[in-house]
């Protein structure tokens, strides 16, 4: 079944050619993130940033297919490296620079930064830093929407080639088929956990392999390549949301920055920079756009200027906003204020 | 009619099933025909189909599913068979559910039954009181009941707060601990209870070292002493005022726990007294707990690691005498 669903993907990918209009609204969502994390690097290297910046250079492609081919009701756990899904799923660019910048208007109210954020009652899940955690946590929510009655929906978890090798990824992916969840998991395999290669992260000859020994379907993808990228998600989405076995994407890039942007990636050789899978993603995208005449020079140059005026924007909002006090936040970690537990004060 | 300790949880479920369509139980072998490694859930799989579903042996996936639904208006309880192995899912209970308030502000109400502490034979792994780690961290509320009533309202009351709730039943108090009925309503979640009046010391315990903290009292007793219990009923939220108005009447301070002696809910209970009430003691305050070592096998070792009446009496004494 799996080498037969490999096939099918791949031949699938050759041929197809998804309908203009979704391929240029994905390749505008990929241009409006990597506009942002150019961005917020660039506020980073200036020291406007505290804490981390961790970019999707390179991962738009696959990124933005996860969140565009969702749907209302579903769940979506975006990770470090989802800024295109997460903005194509929802959303608005002003959490990411309010958070960022810490922001106390923000979702995360300067309590998290960066890339911890999300919107669970816009069911966007907002993860932890500790991954896998949020395969099972996709899972109980489909769980719950089995319960309520609800139709008609699916979940879709981003992991990395790094996350797959934790014990809780394992314990997800298990729980997830023998729930028969309709869930989706898409791992970006981007050659380093931080800076370890594959050599060192895992043994088997290919992490898609894996699918059949959980209980998944699994369809391995060219995650430099935007249109294979909405076919094959595009498809397993799909696949889930018609009841068949959950689905397991590994899509193959690299990544083209550092783990975040303290590090510049010095450890990854010259030769694995010209490999396929390290082509830029962005790059390729527009190439089509080119070659298909789907939009001219003019366009092109109109979308750039729209998406820097819409972070710019969303920049100067963020950064005229207060930051959060010490004296002033509500020390509570809990709902329920009676139950508060009160240390000497 | 007498009903147990264990079966007192059962029927907490059995309601809360009954009466909250969002409830749902999700664990190792709490489904079927079997009802559990202890059957605190026996029958409910077929009173309730559906709703009571059997898991992988996956401790994190299993809290992570309960997060999950909880944050979708579901209100989950997990059975962790042992409380020894929530130790695998630590993460998600203190960096997921613990956390998740705080950063999203949305909270997330699942109840997590952790079947704690020894019993005869038991050993290192099926022994453990894990109510510390769970107390230390914020954003989780920690219940240790102490008897049939308080495991029965303390369950249904769990299951309704919005926040995740630990909640550690005694395993030796499953048979041992008996009542006539239950009640409809107990005392307020983080109130603790003054199980027995005294005026010469105060001693504060939960869970079955309330029990033998009872049994200790009474022997004193007999030798003319008026020993006052304390129940915290809740690790965390810690009832502070109560023990203080108690050691303002007794003037001495004795807290018992079973878990092992670094840190946990008996010193915090001494550092509070002391910072805050110095002026109410009469002596210097002094604990019981478990001893530093792996909980052991044999029945021997096992009465030797862990206080029990006789330990706490001797202990009392030697307070009292101050």
């Amino acid at each position: 079944m799996l080498q037969t669903a490999q096939r099918t993907a791949k031949s699938k990918t050759k041929k197809a050619t998804p309908p203009h209009d979704r391929f240029l609204e994905a390749f505008r969502w990929m241009l409006l993130a990597r506009t942002l994390e150019e961005k917020l690097v660039s506020l980073y290297r200036g020291g406007l940033i505290t804490g981390g910046v961790y970019i999707g250079k390179g991962q738009e492609a696959v990124s933005v297919a996860c969140g565009l081919l969702l749907q209302k009701g579903d769940i979506f756990a975006p990770l470090i490296r989802d800024q295109a899904g997460r903005s194509a799923f929802g959303e608005p660019l002003i959490d990411v620079t309010r958070t960022y910048l810490g922001s106390r208007l923000g979702p995360m109210r300067g309590r998290d930064g960066n890339i911890h954020r999300g919107h669970p009652r816009n069911n966007e899940l907002a993860m932890i830093s500790h991954l896998g955690a949020m395969v099972s946590v996709t899972v109980g929510a489909l769980i719950a929407k089995r319960f309520k009655g609800e139709k008609n929906f699916v979940g879709l978890a981003c992991i990395g080639e790094g996350g797959m090798q934790t014990g809780a990824f394992h314990e997800g992916m298990n729980i997830a088929a023998v729930e028969q969840a309709p869930l989706v998991v898409v791992a970006t395999n981007n050659h380093y956990a931080y800076s370890t290669p594959n050599d060192r992260e895992f043994a088997c000859d290919d992490l898609v392999d894996r699918a059949i020994g959980y209980g998944f379907e699994g369809y391995s993808l060219d995650g430099t390549d935007l249109s294979a990228c909405l076919d094959v998600i595009g498809g397993a989405v799909k696949r889930a949301r018609a009841g068949r076995p959950p689905q397991l994407v590994v899509a193959s890039v690299l990544r083209l920055s550092g783990h975040g942007e303290h590090d510049d990636a010095s450890y990854v050789p010259e030769e694995v920079k010209r490999q396929p899978f390290a082509r830029d993603c962005l790059k390729m995208a527009e190439q089509t756009i080119i070659d298909l005449n789907l939009a001219d020079a003019e366009t092109l140059a109109a979308w750039r200027k729209d998406a820097a005026a819409q972070v710019d924007e969303a920049i100067a909002a963020a950064q005229q906003e207060a930051a959060p006090e010490g004296n002033k936040e509500d020390w509570c970690a809990l709902s329920t204020r009676d139950l508060v537990d009160h240390v000497d004060e | 009619m007498s009903i147990t300790y264990l079966e007192a949880i059962r029927e907490a479920q059995a309601k809360l099933l009954r009466d909250d369509e969002r409830v749902f139980i999700y664990g190792q072998d709490v489904g079927g025909t079997f009802g559990g490694a202890f059957k605190a859930t026996k029958g409910l799989a077929k009173e309730f189909p559906g709703r009571v579903l059997n898991t992988p042996i996956s401790e994190d996936a299993i809290v992570g599913a309960a997060i999950g639904a909880a944050m979708q208006g579901m209100r989950p309880i997990v059975e962790m068979q042992f409380a020894d192995f929530s130790s695998i899912a630590l993460n998600q209970i203190l960096n997921n559910a613990g956390t998740h308030y705080w950063r999203t502000n949305v909270p997330v109400p699942i109840t997590v039954r952790l079947p704690s502490g020894g019993t005869k034979g038991s050993g290192p792994f099926h022994s453990q009181s894990m109510e510390l780690i769970y107390a230390h961290y914020p954003g989780l509320i920690v219940m240790t009941p102490a008897t049939v009533e308080d495991a029965y309202t303390m369950l249904i009351e769990a299951v309704a707060i919005d926040d995740p709730v630990i909640y550690c039943e005694h395993k030796y108090l499953y048979y041992h601990l008996k009542a006539d009925k239950l009640p409809e309503k107990g005392l307020p979640t983080g109130r603790a209870r003054i199980a027995r009046e005294g005026r010469d010391l105060t001693i504060v315990s939960y869970s079955a070292m309330m029990q033998e903290s009872l049994a200790a009292a009474e022997e004193l007793t007999r030798e003319g002493f008026e020993v006052e219990v304390v129940d915290l009923r809740t690790v965390k939220p810690l009832d502070t005022d109560t023990l203080l108005a108690s050691v303002a009447r007794t003037g001495r301070l004795l807290c018992i726990g079973e878990s092992f002696p670094w840190g946990g809910a008996t010193a915090e209970v001494i550092a509070r007294v002391t910072s805050q009430g110095f002026h109410l003691l009469d002596a210097a305050p002094q604990r019981l707990n478990a001893k530093d070592t792996p909980i052991p096998y044999h029945p021997n070792l096992w009465n030797a690691h862990r206080p029990n009446a006789q330990k706490i009496a001797t202990k009392a004494r030697a307070l009292l005498r101050e």
